[in-house]
This record gives structure tokens, sequence and C-alpha cells, in this order.
């Protein structure tokens, strides 16, 4: 279930009298489609994981690519006496076509409207009676990733008003409570707490529970599911508030996950590369640069070793693409902090290949090198969005920009503050001592001006980690004694 | 007999808990809107600060624009501004629309933060001059600032001269003396006479302005053992 997101999709025009020209009866199910749901269904109420995902990953794919490839699946209303009518399984199924439409087609307003609809259905019964299904972590995980990215692509969808149809308009004004961002932040918090997730990977430290060692599933006859996506919704919250800008909460909603080590989000890989790139990204905009480098490294090598084995995945445009950002990330977190010992040889290798000449006129810090940063946070960074309801009233405008506008614009900033910065390195690593005036007559500037470029440099290179502890970054330094040396030394950090 | 009735600090004590405790577990929520903007002015007034609870009100703010109060934003970015050198006022700018941010009183706080982000404090502290209403509505600003100059300084400073560091806190003659003092008697600041140079004051050695002193990554230093803040001088 490849989730797209690139979010320029074609218009949401597309209107029941379309799908009707390409032949699609919703009402016809195929014999393999029959199949599938029978035993799908079967799986789960036996709990037999293995085969639901084989099911889920393989089989749903193969027939998608065989039978759908741009047609939407039978409705749920066709398959449903299949199985019983089972509501919670019509629930999975809706989620899956709906994921389908997003995935390989164009979904209209009325079906952005109806999906949430049906995730508030799924996630009502999942937080609020028992369930007594397991379900494979791809699935948990792709369902709360899903949730999320419908939940931007809407907001993305819903700024474009200019081009907005009077029908369009009237949908949205009548449906005001779809993917609202409270609805959609909610839901996440909601499965936190009644999983009660976080206590648990607290007494799991203690020895008193046991989640991580089992991936998450249930031996005790239980159901993995309220856990499971309580766990995931963390790396959702993370995910959500990046998209929002507010990367200090998305830290702390990630903070119960220990990414020191393994644990149910490397279980799957879409989950731990989202885990990781927005657990990065929110690092650079804190001007954490060094705990960025240190995570896109162990990532990035990760990945390097591993996509072989996920060639025939669904995911694997995504892993791909994924990866490329990182390298963009890492490359502006370089840039700004070049503590180069932190990165592994192949990663580096790979780095200097796709971005060496970049990184080396990113550090010249003119006109050129603000328009390389652009670039590269233009392509890296998360799709941001803002999640307030237009105002019918105004003249209709498309402002899916501006949320983006304004990260890359303050990033630009910061990056601008660092101007002089690289200059001053370039003479510290000369010198072990050198007096303010030389120095200053080497950088074509006054003392009182030399002044506020050192301590430029001290501040924007000690930065303040979560527990306010000042840190060091910087990969020289120096002080100033008996003001007029400044001596200099070589602080470099090292990797591990 | 007579009840007790709290005492202001009690009261207050209460307020601050109850709002941490809604931001902790009931973030979402746009009800709360009016209780942090409460305690907003609550932190103003009685000196306090939390990063969560304004950006848990700056969100909310974001979900509903129409409610979002100017003055509000602005004592929360002059917190911020007190918070360094925290990221906070960057962290908070992410999330205040730009066309707000383009506001005169906004602006002003954006040149100011400028100026401390690169060092600038004489420039600072004139910026700050010129406007006070902006600056003095929140007290204690002056002595965050002063601090965080301090911190700066001591991070590149082992020995400081007099008026570097009287240009940088913006403080001159005899309250200078007496800062000095104050300083030299309880954090460990040593005055000297320069050579012909002026007065010279040497910063307590750490990690950062003395390299023998580095230790590794383990050990580093907590924000408040460089600073050592702050006597409120009269």
């Amino acid at each position: 279930m490849a989730t797209n997101y690139d979010y320029e999709e074609a218009p949401a025009t597309y209107d029941e009298a379309h799908r009707q020209d390409l032949g699609y009866d919703p009402n016809f199910v195929p014999d393999s489609v029959k199949s599938l749901v029978v035993h799908l269904y079967r799986h789960i109420r036996e709990k037999n994981v293995y085969e639901i995902h084989q099911m889920y990953e393989i089989s749903f794919q193969t027939l998608s690519d065989r039978l759908f490839k741009d047609t939407p699946w039978p409705s749920v209303d066709a398959v449903a006496h299949f199985v019983d009518n089972d509501q919670v399984f019509c629930l999975l199924y809706r989620e899956m076509w709906f994921r389908h439409i997003y995935a390989r087609l164009s979904p209209t307003l009325k079906q952005r409207i109806d999906s949430w609809d049906n995730y508030c259905s799924l996630f009502q019964v999942v937080l609020h009676s028992v369930v007594n299904m397991q379900l494979p972590n791809q699935w948990l995980w792709d369902m709360v990733d899903e949730f999320v990215y419908q939940f931007q692509s809407f907001c993305q969808y819903r700024a474009k008003m200019k081009n907005k149809t009077e029908q369009e308009i009237a949908l949205l004004r009548q449906y005001d409570q779809a993917w609202n961002v409270y609805g959609v932040l909610n839901y996440l918090q909601a499965f936190v707490e009644k999983s009660n997730i976080i206590q648990i990977l607290e007494q799991e430290k203690e020895g008193l529970e046991q989640f991580t060692a089992t991936d998450g599933y249930d031996y005790s006859g239980g159901s993995n599911v309220l856990k499971v996506l309580g766990y995931f919704s963390m790396v959702g919250l993370l995910r959500v508030h990046c998209l929002l800008g507010d990367y200090q909460t998305g830290l702390k909603c990630l903070l119960p996950i220990d990414i020191s080590q393994q644990g149910v989000y490397t279980s799957v890989i879409g989950s731990h590369i989202t885990t990781i790139y927005h657990y990065g990204f929110a690092n650079l905009m804190l001007r954490r640069y060094v705990d960025a480098i240190r995570e896109f490294n162990k990532m990035l090598l990760y990945i390097y070793k591993t996509k072989q084995y996920h060639q025939k995945s669904p995911q694997y445009e995504q892993i791909l693409k994924k990866n490329e950002q990182m390298y963009a990330l890492l490359a502006i977190c370089l840039s700004l902090c070049p503590q180069v010992k932190l990165v592994e040889e192949t990663v580096n290798s790979q780095l200097r290949e796709k971005y060496g000449e970049k990184m080396a006129r990113m550090q010249r810090y003119d006109d050129e090198a603000f328009a390389i940063y652009d670039e590269l946070f233009s392509y890296a960074c998360p799709k941001f969005i803002t999640p307030s309801a237009p105002s019918f009233e105004e003249p209709l405008v498309n402002y899916n920009q501006d949320a983006y506008r304004l990260q890359l614009k303050l990033f630009l900033y910061e990056v601008k503050q660092q101007q002089l910065l690289s200059g001053v390195r370039t003479f510290l690593k000369v010198y072990s001592t050198i007096s303010l005036g030389k120095l200053a007559n080497y950088m074509e500037v006054d003392d009182p001006t030399l002044r506020t470029i050192l301590l430029t440099y001290k501040h924007k290179t000690h930065a303040v980690d979560s527990e306010g502890k000042v840190i060091s970054n910087a990969d020289v330094d120096f002080y100033i004694d008996d003001i007029q040396m400044a001596y200099t030394s070589n602080f470099g950090l090292t990797s591990g | 007999m007579r009840r007790e009735r709290e005492t202001p600090k009690q009261q207050q004590q209460q307020v601050s808990y109850t709002v941490e405790h809604l931001v902790a577990v009931n973030p979402y929520n746009p009800d709360i809107l009016p209780d942090l903007e409460n305690y907003v002015n609550e932190q103003v007034s009685s000196q306090t600060y939390s990063l969560d609870a304004n950006l848990c009100l700056l969100r909310l703010y974001q979900f509903e624009p129409e409610r979002m109060s100017n003055q509000i934003v602005a004592r929360i970015l002059v917190k911020a501004l007190m918070a360094m050198p925290a990221p906070d006022f960057s962290l908070c700018l992410f999330l205040i629309p730009e066309r707000v941010q383009m506001e005169e009183q906004f602006k002003t706080l954006i040149v100011l933060s400028h100026y401390l982000e690169t060092g600038r404090f004489r420039q600072f502290w004139d910026e700050a001059a010129k406007s006070r209403h902006i600056v003095e509505a929140v007290p204690g600003f002056e002595q965050a600032i002063q601090s965080y100059a301090i911190h700066v300084l001591s991070l590149t400073y082992e020995k400081i001269q007099r008026p570097v560091l009287a240009e940088a806190i913006n403080i001159e003659g005899l309250s200078l003396d007496k800062f000095l003092e104050y300083q030299a008697a309880n954090s460990g600041w040593i005055l000297e006479k320069g050579h012909g140079r002026g007065q010279l004051i040497v910063l307590p050695q750490n990690e950062f302005n003395h390299p023998e002193l580095k230790k590794s990554d383990a050990d580093s230093v907590p924000l408040e053992h460089i600073t050592r803040i702050f006597p409120i001088l009269g």
C-alpha cells in the first residue's frame, strides 16, 4: 500500500459519469476477490497472523495490479454477505478500499469525506469495544500512516480554493467536521491513552511487561490491535506536529520510544523510516544538528544494507524517496555543522556522490549558496499544512503553499544568521593562536564586528538540549584569553 | 471559625498546576484557550515560564485564527526571547502566520531576536530602549537578557575588558561596580587591574572557555552553572 506523498493529485472533479465510462460496476465481484475476502475473513477470525500478512501484503497487491489498475475495488456492500456482514471486517475492507483510491486513482471530495467517516467508525470500534483480533504490524502501521496522509492530503486539497466548484464548496461547508484537525489529533491521542502504551513501555524497562520482545503481539489470547495502534500513534503525532511546524511538541510525543534501540517501530520499514525522518527533521529545525546527523546516518546506513530485500514490496518507491530526502537533509545539517566524523564511510561516499558539489557551494554562503539551501530544503521537507478551515467569504485563493513558505523563510533566516561562521572556521582551523587584531584584518572587519562574529559562532555552535544543558556542536572551537589572543583547538566529536 | 483564605501564591500555584495538567492530558481542545491565555499573563506577572503551554496556545491560534490575540502572542514572544539561548523564539515563530509576523510590533521583536542571535548587544539595547512599551510590559526582561549575554560571554572569554562587558549587559558606572562586586563575591568572578587598559574581569573557568576542562559529551555542563544568575540588584 505505497502511500503517495506527491500531493499534486489530479483535480478532484472525477465524477460518477466518468467512472461509469470505464465500465466500473461496484457490485461486480470477481471470483478472485470473493476468494480473497472469504479467506482473509477466516484468517482474521482464527488469528492466523502470518496468513493475514501474506494476503494483505501480497494477494491484495497482486489483485490490485491485475484487476483494479485504474478502477476501485468492488464496493463493500457487494462483498459483505461473503463475510457474514461482519461490521469490523467491512470497516477494514473499506479502509483498504479508500486507500486503493488514493494510491491509484484520485479521490473525489465525497470520497474524502466518506473515508473520514470510515476511520471514525473503525477507530470508535477499536477504542470503545473489545476487539479480539491480531493483525500484522504492517497493516496497523499502514492504517495510522494512511490516516495522517489523508489528513495532510485533505488540508492541501481544501486550501486550493481558487478552482473549487459550487458543489464542492457546498459539500465542504456541509461536512465541516470532516478531517478537522482536532479530530485527527484527538484520535491519535486517544489511541495513545486508551492503549496505555506509555506505561507499558515504562514497565517493560523494569521487566514487568512484555511488548517489544513479542513485537507487540499478544501471545496470551488477547489482541494486539489497540496497543500497537497506540504505539504507532505516537509516531503519527510526531508527524502531524511536524506538518504544523511544532517540532518541540512532536519530539515530545515520540519520547516514550527509545530510538537508540530496536523496537516495534523498527518492525515495519515504513514506520522506521517515517520515525527517523521526522525525528531528524525536527532536530534540524531545533538546531540540534548533531542529533539529526547521528540518526540520519544510522538510518541511511540501514537502508543501504537492507533495501534489496524490499525491492518487490509496495513500499519500495517510498523507501527510495525518503532515502533521497534524508541525504538532502544530511547535506544541509553537515553544511551548517561540519561534523563529518559522525558519518559512516558508506553513507559519506553516497553523500559525496549525490551532494558533494552542492555542499561545497553551500559553504560559501553567497546568493548561490542560499539558492541551494532553498532547493534542498524544499525537496526534502514535509508537506506542511494550514490546519484551519478556509474562509468562504473572501475572494477564493489558493493558500496551500503558505505553511511551506513560512517554514522555508524561517529556515533560510537561520542560515543567513550563520553566514559569517564559515569564514571564522577557516581561520580557526589554520591558526592555533591568533591576535584579535590580526584576525579582524584577515576577515576585513573592525574589532566590534569581529566580536559579534565570534559571539555568534559560540552561540550557534552551542545548542541547548532537551534538558536545558548546553552542548557544543563545534568541530573547531576557541576561547579568548587576555583579550588579545584567541586560542583554538579542534573539538571533533566522534560517532557512537 | 474562619476558614483560611488561600494566599495569592497558593492560588497561583493551583492555576499553574491545572493548566500544565490540561496541556499534558487534553491539549487538542479549543475550550482551554482562555485558560492558556490567562496562563500567559500569569507567567508574565509571576516571572515564570512554560514553553509547552505557550506552544499549545499558539497551535490553537493556528487552528482558529479568528481567536488569535496579538497582545498575547507578543507576550509569548517576549517570554521566549527571555529564554535564550534556548531556541524558543524560533519555535514560536514557526507557528505564527507570516502576515501576523509582518505587523510592526512583531517585526520589532524579530529584529531584537536577530541582534541577540548574532551577538549584537549594543544594537539590541539601543533598539530595546526605543521599544520600551513592548519590553517593559514583561517584568524580568532586562535581567533575563543580561543573563543570556553573560552566558555567551562565558562561552567565549576567559578574560573580558570592562567596556565590552558593560556594553553587552547594558550596565555602566556605579551600578556596574556594584554588579561586579556582587559577582566577585558570589559567582567566582575575579576583578583584575588591566595593564593600562582598564579593568579586566576573569570569568569562571568552564569547559567552553577553557579547553583543558573539556569533558566528554556525557558530562555536558548544565546551563545554570555557567550563567550563575542573578542577583536582583536594586
